[in-house]
């Protein structure tokens, strides 16, 4: 399940709501991202994200087929905000059951590292000094690179 | 006409998110158009980036693809989310 959304979202309860749906599953994993409150350029006033629909959710559609390929996954949820947060607000949960820990571990790393530097966002940071739009960072790509097929 | 939309930065290198417009009659494919928008608008070659890519009716191309009238054409910088 994928929802692109300008809506706040509750990660407890979208957790919550996962569990229910992967009844039977042998472990779940979730991640959250936040909106961090300091960045090099200072301190975070507002973080602001683009999308271009339905580019965007169609790859991430695609990333998280790939993960159901690659791994015996039960269930699978991925959340993504788009337009103005402010710190601490949740930007990005992942959401991966499966029988065994490993799988949904796994899953759910690779479906960030997807996001991070594969989906379809343009993010940008508003802080005392000004708005900078931030791109992924090298360690991003290197990260993203792990799941590389050989 | 053709539909133009820049994301992320480019929207402040060209003072909006979208714009609708005739493509000149040289402009067939997406190099000739990086370059003849970035010299009409004068940004010195920064829609000639590597790392700027384009969609071109929401499928990401390899330059040179064609473009024509009734195209939504997308200029985009490096994406990432999270």
């Amino acid at each position: 399940m994928l929802r692109i959304s300008d809506e706040p979202f509750d990660a407890g309860r979208e957790l919550s709501a996962f569990e229910t749906e992967a009844k039977g599953a042998g472990g779940i994993v979730s991640f959250t991202g936040l909106v961090r409150d300091h960045a090099s350029s200072g301190e975070v006033r507002a973080l602001t994200l683009q999308a271009y629909s339905p580019m965007t959710e169609r790859g991430i559609e695609t990333a998280m087929a790939e993960a159901r390929e690659r791994w015996p996954l039960m269930a699978l949820k991925v959340i993504h905000r788009t337009g103005e947060m402010a710190p601490g607000d949740a930007i990005v949960f992942v959401a991966t059951a499966s029988i065994h820990r490993r799988a949904a571990f796994e899953a759910a790393d690779f479906l960030m590292d997807y996001l991070k530097t594969e989906a379809v966002f343009w993010k940008k940071e508003a802080t005392a000094t000004g708005e900078h739009w931030i791109e992924p960072r090298s360690q991003d790509y290197q990260d993203r690179a792990r799941w590389a097929k050989v | 006409m053709a539909q133009l939309l820049y994301f992320g930065r480019l929207m402040d290198t060209l003072g909006r998110p979208e714009e609708t417009l005739t493509l000149p009659t040289s402009v067939r494919d997406t190099s000739a158009l990086r370059e003849w928008l970035d010299r009409d608008r004068g940004l010195d070659g920064a829609l000639l980036e590597k790392t700027i890519r384009l969609a071109v009716n929401s499928e990401i191309v390899a330059d040179p693809h064609p473009v024509s009238d009734g195209d939504e054409i997308a200029f985009m910088p490096p994406v990432g989310g999270g």
